[in-house]
């Protein structure tokens, strides 16, 4: 009833509780980097955006071939006379020829070593829907799924806030490279059944976000017979597939079921989006594909909250469909990315600062500064990463909020940048590394 | 390790049921045979125990069925699927420990995606809406093409104006993906948005609702949270103010997705509030009353009321009185009210629109109660964009608005495109005042057309449908009754038209005709078909 004369509305525990997971440090940085952004000369003491996973390596590429092909683009004289279809077509299945060049891009990105059935393809609003529809489709409130950390913090939000499904984190170390292995999934999978939690799924993030790695055939291949022992879900976020830039190259979990005989498919599921691959991440293309008939049919249903502008299906149709331009631009990209990486990373080893060795792809690398902490400790983690984003005004990622276990790891994201502002970024950390070696502190 | 477990509750609580059971049998049993209890019990006993075998099996055997065959609301039972060819018996007990013995080579076997997920896929899947639609994407009707086609008038799509905004694009023919190079290049829009960005469009969305609803209300672009289209934004709206379990009123007929909307992620329930055509099907405060009482009694809390206006699908326009009388009603139940405004701009005839906003700017209570939601889906005539509005005047709703957008936010370059379109004030009025005036000379013709044939509608104002009765043609007064009419207008007449019971409507009879997907020169041949149909029914009977 009312009480006094403001009435007092109570809102759903889904809007008033912190499971967005917008309060962590991951999100705060954002903040810090929207109040002063760097630009190389109109506010060159601005912070640097590291926190942020945009691949801006190859815009000159699209540039150019929307300028040179202005069909594809239904607001220009060119393409205006599609755009009645266009306009009023919000049919759920997706326009035909946009999955059809969807499917051929994923499997091109794999080597054309797999196929992919454009009816299996289903749209969601970004990778960001695609993670949650997955879960609405395969997990019910209180289910649970394995998730190897460390691992990307929007999935707390992503699978759990609306899902009301469980994260099980599996734990992974940096004594073996953080590298994820059966075992260690094994243990997580009994701990939970030991708590009455029924674990629905395991989800692998492959490339890793934010290891950047690749997970290797053996291991892969294990995982898969894993979900088929326990008979649960396998999902693989391969967003960054189109990322790896060095060996090893890319296994998809779709070249994997090919190689196995029996695998039951109905149990695998892939995750997929064009915001990373392409650097389209405003286009809101999130990619659901399963070997899952009830899934696919399911989560195609669920696409009408996330449905892809059909403006936008309509000129990446024509993107795509240049397989010129896709090779050239996914040839570039990796070539960009390669650089970058082995800029950072060399003028970070030359002050003694490692990354994750072996990490072949991402738009990111995993920093270990364990050795510029006060203690070995997430609080001291914190301190350094608030120094980090006021003082050295760059923000990064810490990796608490990547749920690892082991405090000092830092993401640090370098292809959303322009070289000039990397070689900004690169020695305002090394000038702090070693300011603070002068300091003598001890433990490095 | 069951995977048939429909509910939250794991194995290990079944079990303690199970053992708990045989416990309060036995100790009786041992009383029996000591004499003591006697005849009752040695006769209730066994009864009970006869009772809870059929209980647990019946109970397995559901959910194992309604995995197979669950069809909520579908008013036609669904096939069953491949995997339930085995006997009901046999798939009542669970199997899974048997299968996990097998070895891996063994075929796979059924792998439980979410209870979700079984229920949305089996369920609805012969609703006419969706067999409908499907009729007509086989076959659909062409003038020259196809002209024995099945004619679309399922679908509240206007087709009607979208040679303006063609023209539009043609005249103003800007390369609005990179337009001028710089800032307001790719990078611009394919990365993802920055916050002032997003605010030009809402600027330019806030101005065209304004402009929509005739300058009487202005909207705050602040107060605006940006959605793919309005299905997420009334899915979100039900996930903000309402939790699992608890419910919304919703006056019925209604538009037959928000049974989506509103309750298939969110756990949320619908309670339908009937109106009746005896009131024109306008929203009677004392149903609404009526409705809430009843569903405290059930255990059910209501968290708020969801309206359209117009309505979908008679297409009524909500008076200033009832708009007030709901306020009263929310507030003295201390309820949120979503009002489903997507139409606001589709109105024709002689009656004003009188939005929410309206009633409450002028008086300060109440604000946080009241949600609006809109989109550019039917106004300006394109759902294929996904645009769709959360409009509210309370901060906490628009706070966690704002993060579940997340999940369903709107293509840049889209935003890109219509922060243009919104923006020329000259295209947007002109739009309007011709879209109206298309959309009252085909309403008139068409339900002129249909009182040719003995068929009335409900004078409606807004909307690209009439509401038709045609009650008079069915051969029994009921669901069935009108399904079979509905089946003999889609296979006969072969025209695709909405039944009332997908809209909920408790008189059997009524019918919804979009003319909207429409030429003038259609007109004539959807009513010679009716026709058809209506000799043959009237022969009949």
């Amino acid at each position: 009833m009312e009480k006094g004369n403001r009435s007092r509305q109570v809102l759903s525990r889904i809007a008033t509780n912190d499971k967005h997971g917008e309060n962590s440090p991951y999100f705060h940085g954002w903040n810090a980097y929207e109040r002063n952004r760097f630009h190389p000369t109109q506010n060159p003491q601005g912070v640097i955006q590291m926190g942020l996973a945009e691949n801006q390596l190859c815009f000159d590429l699209v540039e150019k071939w929307i300028r040179e092909n202005p069909n594809a683009s239904i607001c220009t004289r060119e393409g205006a006379d599609q755009f009645k279809e266009i306009a009023i077509f919000q049919d759920y299945h997706g326009i035909k020829e946009f999955r059809q060049v969807v499917a051929k891009f994923m499997e091109k990105v794999r080597g054309n070593r797999v196929t992919f059935d454009p009816d299996r393809i289903v749209m969601s609003g970004g990778a960001t829907g695609a993670n949650e529809t997955f879960m609405f489709c395969l997990a019910d409130p209180g289910d649970a799924f394995l998730v190897p950390s460390p691992y990307y913090p929007a999935f707390d939000r992503d699978l759990r806030w609306r899902t009301g499904v469980q994260i099980i984190p599996v734990d992974c170390h940096s004594s073996n490279g953080f590298r994820l292995t059966r075992a260690a999934v094994e243990v997580a999978y009994k701990t939970a059944q030991e708590s009455n939690i029924n674990v629905k799924g395991l989800i692998l993030t492959n490339p890793s976000n934010p290891l950047g790695t690749t997970l290797d055939m053996e291991t892969l291949k294990s995982l898969v017979a894993f979900v088929n022992e326990k008979n649960i879900h396998l999902v693989c976020d391969e967003i960054y597939s189109a990322t790896v830039f060095n060996s090893p190259r890319f296994i998809s979990v779709a070249e994997v079921i090919q190689e196995l005989e029996h695998c039951n498919r109905d149990l695998i599921h892939i995750i997929y989006s064009l915001s990373k691959d392409l650097g389209f991440p405003g286009f809101r293309v999130g990619i659901i594909y399963s070997y899952n008939d009830i899934v696919v049919s399911c989560a195609r249903k669920m696409s009408s909250f996330g449905l892809v502008s059909s403006q936008t299906q309509h000129f990446l149709t024509s993107l795509l469909s240049d397989e010129e331009f896709v090779d050239n631009f996914l040839s570039k990209s990796k070539k960009r990315m390669a650089k970058g990486h082995h800029d950072f990373t060399k003028g970070l080893k030359q002050v003694g600062i490692s990354c994750l060795k072996g990490s072949n792809s991402g738009l990111f690398f995993w920093m270990d500064l364990g050795s510029l902490l006060k203690e070995q400790t997430f609080e001291a983690e914190l301190e350094l990463w608030r120094v980090i984003v006021d003082d050295v005004r760059l923000n990064v990622s810490p990796g608490s909020s990547f749920h690892g276990l082991e405090p000092g790891w830092f993401r640090l994201c370098f292809a959303n940048m322009d070289d000039q502002t990397g070689e900004v970024a690169l020695e305002r950390i090394r000038t702090f590394v070693l300011d603070n070696g002068k300091k003598g502190d001890e433990g490095r | 390790m069951t995977r048939f477990s429909k509910s939250r509750s794991s194995k290990p609580e079944q079990e303690a049921r199970g053992g708990g059971a045989a416990m309060r049998v036995i100790v009786p049993l041992q009383g029996v045979v000591q004499g003591r209890g006697g005849l009752v019990l040695g006769s209730i006993i066994p009864c009970v125990l006869f009772y809870f075998l059929q209980l647990y099996l019946k109970r397995n055997r559901n959910d194992a069925d309604s995995e197979n065959e669950q069809n909520p609301g579908g008013p036609n039972t669904t096939t069953r699927s491949s995997s339930s060819g085995q006997l009901p018996e046999l798939d009542a007990i669970p199997r899974s420990l048997s299968r996990a013995l097998l070895s891996p080579k063994s075929p796979s076997g059924p792998v439980s995606v979410s209870a979700r997920a079984n229920g949305i896929v089996k369920g609805g899947a012969e609703s006419p809406y969706n067999v409908g639609l499907k009729r007509v994407k086989e076959d659909p009707y062409d003038e020259l093409a196809n002209p024995n086609g099945v004619i679309q008038l399922g679908l509240a799509e206007n087709k009607l104006s979208l040679d303006l905004v063609n023209e539009w694009l043609v005249e103003n023919a800007r390369e609005a993906l990179l337009a001028g190079g710089g800032e307001l290049g790719i990078s611009g829009i394919a990365t993802y948005q920055p916050f002032d960005r997003l605010m030009e469009f809402k600027v330019a969305v806030a101005e065209f609702m304004s402009q929509v609803m005739e300058k009487v209300v202005s909207f705050n672009p602040n107060q605006i949270v940006l959605t793919a289209g309005a299905t997420p934004a009334i899915e979100i709206l039900s996930f903000c103010l309402a939790d699992s379990g608890n419910a919304f009123l919703v006056p019925t007929p209604y538009y037959p997705g928000f049974d989506r909307d509103v309750k298939w992620r969110t756990g949320v329930e619908i309670i339908p509030v009937p109106c009746r055509s005896a009131d024109n099907f306008n929203i009677s405060i004392t149903a609404l009353d009526r409705a809430f009482i009843q569903a405290k009694k059930r255990g059910l809390k209501v968290r708020g009321i969801i309206v359209s206006n117009p309505s979908n699908p008679v297409g009524n326009l909500l008076s200033q009185e009832t708009l007030y009388s709901l306020l009263d009603f929310a507030r003295e139940k201390n309820i949120h009210i979503v009002s489903n405004e997507i139409l606001a701009g589709s109105t024709h005839g002689s009656e004003e629109f009188v939005s929410m906003a309206e009633i409450i700017n002028q008086e300060d209570l109440d604000r946080n109660r009241v949600h609006i939601v809109y989109g550019l889906s039917k106004d300006l005539s394109l759902p294929g964009f996904r645009v769709g509005v959360i409009y509210s005047f309370n901060n906490e709703v628009l706070a966690a608005a704002k993060k579940l957008a997340r999940f369903s936010s709107i293509s840049a370059p889209t935003q890109r495109l219509l922060i243009s379109m919104l923006s020329d004030t000259k295209f947007v009025q002109k739009f309007i005042k011709v879209n109206r005036e298309r959309l009252q000379k085909m309403y008139v013709k068409f339900v002129a057309g249909l009182k040719r044939l003995g068929i009335e509608c409900t004078k409606s104002n807004g909307g690209f449908y009439c509401w038709a009765d045609m009650s008079g043609l069915i051969s029994s007064y009921s669901e069935k009754g009108e399904l079979e009419l509905w089946d003999k207008l889609l296979n006969i007449a072969k025209i695709n038209v909405t039944p009332g019971s997908s809209c909920h409507c408790i008189e059997p009879g009524w019918f919804r005709f979009c003319f909207s997907t429409l030429t003038e020169k259609d007109i004539p041949v959807v009513m010679e078909r009716i026709q058809k149909v209506s000799e043959i029914c009237k022969s009949r009977s």
